[in-house]
C-alpha cells in the first residue's frame, strides 16, 4: 500500500508537469487554433538559462524567477517576430515554421551549451517527507506545490482580472474585440509569452529529474500533447485534468504492468492520443463541435 | 496530365544523364554520400506526394523507414535473406503498415494528424528498443556489406549506388504515373476543396487512404536504402529527427514538385556534412532558421524558387513548365475551430 500511495504521488509530480506544459499548448491553440511544436523545446532553451544564471552564482529561486520573466519576453518576441506573419497562412506552413522553431532552439542550446548532460540543482529539500509513516520524496511534492500555484495564478489572471478578460475576448472573438479596442495582435502576443512562461516553469521542475539535455523534453511534449488531447486541446481545466490523470496512469503502467515497463511508456502516451482523437475528438472537457458542411 | 513536354523529357534525360555518369568523376566518399541522396529523395517524394498533394500532414514517415530499414536487417541478419529480396518485402510491409494508418489518419484531421505522427516519431526508437529479440535492442543488428554480382565489374559502392538510383527512378516514375490523370486530380480535389471534391463522386476514404500507404512505401524502401550503404541498422538511425529531416526536404526543396524530392534530397544529405564544419549543433540550427525563413519568403521551395526566377527571363511559356507547381500551396482540410 505504501509503494502504492508514493507511485500515485509521483505519478502526481509527473503529472502536474506534463499540466503545465500541456497548458502551455492549450494557451497557444485556444488563442490561435495553433498547435505549437517547438513548446517543448522553448521550455528546454529557458531552463538551460536558469542554468547559466546559477551558474553565474545567483540563487536558485532568483535564477527561477528571472527565468520565468525572460521565457515571458521572449515567448511575446517569438509571436511578433515569427508567429505574426504567418499567422492567417494556411496550417501546413505554421505547423512548419513551429517545426523550424523546434529545430533552431534544439540546435541553438546545443551550440551554446553542448550535448553533454548537465545536472541540474533541485530547489527542494532532499530529505523526503513522512506522513502517515510514508516517506514521499519532497521534489515530488514541491512540484505538485509549484504547479498548484502557478495553475491557481493562471487562472485567477484569466478570471480576476481586466487584462485576462481581454486576453479571452481577443481569443474567442477577435473581431468583435478589435471593435471594442482589444488590442488583438498584442493580446496573442501576451499569450506566447505566458505559454512561455508555464513552460519555462514545467522545464525547471522536470530537470533536476531527468536531467538537463537539449533533447530532455522531446518526450514530456508528447505527453503533455497526450494530457492536452486527454483533457480536450481546447479546455485549460481539461489540460490540468489530463495531465493529473496521464502522470498517474502512465507511472503505474510503467512500474505494476512487466511488459510496458520504462520503454513502453511513449507507446502508451500515443496509444491515447489516437484512441482519444479517434474514439472521442474533443476529449474529457472540450466542447464537441458540430461542422455545418 | 497532359503528356510530358519536351522540356520536361529533356530535363528527367539531363538528370538521368548526371545520376549515370556522376560516380565517374566524384571521389568514392561522395558515392557512399548520394546513395544516401536516392533513399532521403525516395522517402521525401512520398512525403510529398501525401502532405504535399493531398494535404495529410505526417511529422512521422520516419516510422516507415525504420520498419523498411529493419525488414531487410532483420531478415538479412537472422534468414541471410539477400537486399534485393528484402527491400521488395520492406515495401510490402511498410505499405500495408501505411494503409492501416491511413485508415486511422482519415479520423485525424489537419493538426491532429501532425500531433499524432509526431508521436509516433517521438515513440519509434523505444518500440526498437524494446522489442530486443527482434530488433536487437539498443545495440542494433549488423548486416553482411553488400557485394556486386562477379558478373558486374564494379565495386560493392559503386554497384549499391546504381542499384538505390535505378530503384529511385522506377519509383519516380511509377509515381508520375500514378498521380497523373485521375488519381492526382482526386488527392488534390480532396486538399482543395474536400466538400466540392467529395460532391463531384471522389471517395475520401478511398484516396487518402492509397495516398498514405504509397507514401509508406516509398518510405520504407528508403529505410532500407538506409541500412544497407552503413549495413547497420539501430534506433538511433530512426530518431525523431529523421522524421523532421523529411519534412525539411520536402519544404525546403519544394513541396509541390517531384524535382522538389531530388533537391530536398541533396540538400538533407549535404547541407548538415556542410555545416558541420562551423559547429554540431550548427545543422538544426540552419534548418530551423531556413525552413522559417523559406515558409515566409520563398513557399516553393528552392525548386519554386528557381522556376520563378527563370520564367521572369523568359517569353510567356503557353503553358506552366510543370503542372503540379501551378496549384498554390492549399489550406488543409479543416479541423475542428477554436473560436464560436
Amino acid at each position: 500500500m505504501h509503494d502504492l500511495a508514493q507511485q500515485i504521488v509521483s505519478g502526481l509530480a509527473q503529472g502536474s508537469i506534463f499540466a503545465s506544459l500541456a497548458l502551455a499548448l492549450v494557451l497557444i491553440y485556444r488563442a490561435m487554433g495553433i498547435i505549437n511544436f517547438a513548446q517543448g523545446e522553448l521550455a528546454m532553451f529557458t531552463t538551460y538559462i536558469a542554468w547559466q544564471l546559477v551558474q553565474m552564482g545567483l540563487p536558485l529561486w532568483l535564477a527561477f524567477a528571472l527565468t520565468v520573466l525572460i521565457a515571458f519576453a521572449g515567448g511575446v518576441l517569438l509571436e511578433r517576430i515569427v508567429i505574426r506573419p504567418v499567422e492567417r497562412a494556411n496550417q501546413l506552413t505554421v505547423v512548419i515554421v513551429s517545426l523550424g522553431l523546434f529545430i533552431a532552439f534544439n540546435g541553438l542550446a546545443g551550440w551554446f551549451w553542448g550535448y553533454i548532460v548537465k545536472a541540474f540543482p533541485t530547489p527542494f529539500p532532499t530529505t523526503p517527507l513522512q506522513v502517515g509513516g510514508v516517506a514521499f520524496s519532497a521534489q515530488d511534492v514541491g512540484v505538485i506545490v509549484v504547479s498548484v500555484i502557478t495553475l491557481g495564478l493562471i487562472s485567477l489572471f484569466f478570471q480576476k482580472t481586466k487584462l485576462g478578460l481581454a486576453m479571452r475576448a481577443a481569443a474567442l472573438y477577435p473581431d468583435q474585440s478589435r471593435v471594442l479596442g482589444i488590442r488583438v495582435g498584442w493580446m496573442l502576443a501576451l499569450g506566447w509569452g505566458l505559454a512561455s512562461a508555464v513552460g519555462a516553469i514545467s522545464g525547471i521542475m522536470i530537470a533536476p529529474v531527468v536531467f538537463l539535455d537539449p533533447n530532455m523534453m522531446q518526450s514530456v511534449i508528447v505527453y503533455a500533447f497526450a494530457a492536452a488531447v486527454l483533457g480536450g486541446i481546447e479546455s485549460p481545466v481539461g489540460a490540468v485534468v489530463g495531465g493529473l490523470v496521464l502522470g498517474v496512469v502512465i507511472n503505474l503502467l510503467g512500474t505494476y504492468v512487466d511488459w510496458i515497463g520504462n520503454e513502453l511508456r511513449l507507446a502508451a502516451a500515443l496509444a491515447i492520443i489516437v484512441v482519444v482523437l479517434v474514439v472521442r475528438p474533443a476529449g474529457l472537457f472540450g466542447r464537441v463541435t458540430v461542422q455545418r458542411v | 496530365m497532359p503528356r510530358p513536354s519536351a522540356g520536361m523529357v529533356t530535363r528527367v534525360a539531363i538528370a538521368v544523364a548526371i545520376v549515370a555518369l556522376l560516380p565517374l568523376v566524384v571521389p568514392s566518399f561522395l558515392v557512399f554520400d548520394l546513395i544516401y541522396v536516392a533513399a532521403y529523395a525516395i522517402a521525401i517524394l512520398g512525403l510529398i506526394i501525401l502532405t504535399g498533394m493531398n494535404g495529410q500532414i505526417s511529422l512521422g514517415h520516419g516510422a516507415f523507414m525504420a520498419l523498411g530499414g529493419y525488414v531487410v536487417a532483420v531478415l538479412a541478419h537472422r534468414a541471410g535473406v539477400p537486399f534485393w529480396i528484402g527491400v521488395p518485402l520492406a515495401a510490402i510491409g511498410s505499405g500495408i503498415a501505411g494503409l492501416l494508418i491511413g485508415l486511422v489518419a482519415l479520423r485525424l484531421a489537419g493538426v491532429y494528424l501532425a500531433l499524432a505522427t509526431f508521436s509516433l516519431a517521438v515513440a519509434t526508437p523505444s518500440f526498437l528498443k524494446h522489442y530486443k529479440s527482434i530488433t536487437g535492442g539498443f545495440d542494433g543488428l549488423p548486416l553482411d556489406p553488400v557485394q556486386a554480382p562477379s558478373w558486374i565489374p564494379l565495386d560493392g559502392q559503386h554497384w549499391l549506388y546504381y542499384v538505390a538510383w535505378t530503384v529511385a527512378g522506377v519509383l519516380f516514375l511509377a509515381s508520375a504515373l500514378l498521380v497523373r490523370g485521375q488519381f492526382g486530380r482526386a488527392l488534390r480535389a480532396l486538399r482543395d476543396n474536400p466538400i466540392a471534391a467529395v460532391s463531384f463522386g471522389v471517395n475520401p476514404y478511398f484516396y487518402k487512404t492509397l495516398a498514405f500507404g504509397w507514401s509508406a512505401v516509398l518510405a520504407g524502401v528508403a529505410g532500407g536504402f538506409l541500412a544497407i550503404p552503413t549495413a547497420y541498422v539501430s534506433p538511433d538511425t530512426f530518431t525523431s529527427a529523421l522524421s523532421i529531416t523529411l519534412l525539411i526536404g520536402a519544404v525546403l526543396g519544394g513541396i509541390s514538385t517531384f524535382w522538389g524530392a531530388l533537391v530536398g534530397g541533396i540538400v538533407v544529405e549535404f547541407l548538415p556534412l556542410v555545416a558541420q564544419q562551423i559547429n554540431a549543433a550548427a545543422p538544426s540550427v540552419v534548418y530551423g532558421v531556413a525552413l522559417i525563413l523559406v515558409m515566409m519568403f520563398l513557399p516553393d521551395g528552392i525548386v519554386g524558387g528557381v522556376l520563378r526566377v527563370t520564367l521572369r527571363f523568359r517569353r510567356p511559356p503557353p503553358q506552366p513548365a510543370l503542372e503540379s507547381s501551378t496549384q498554390p500551396a492549399a489550406p488543409i482540410a479543416v479541423s475542428p475551430q477554436p473560436r464560436e
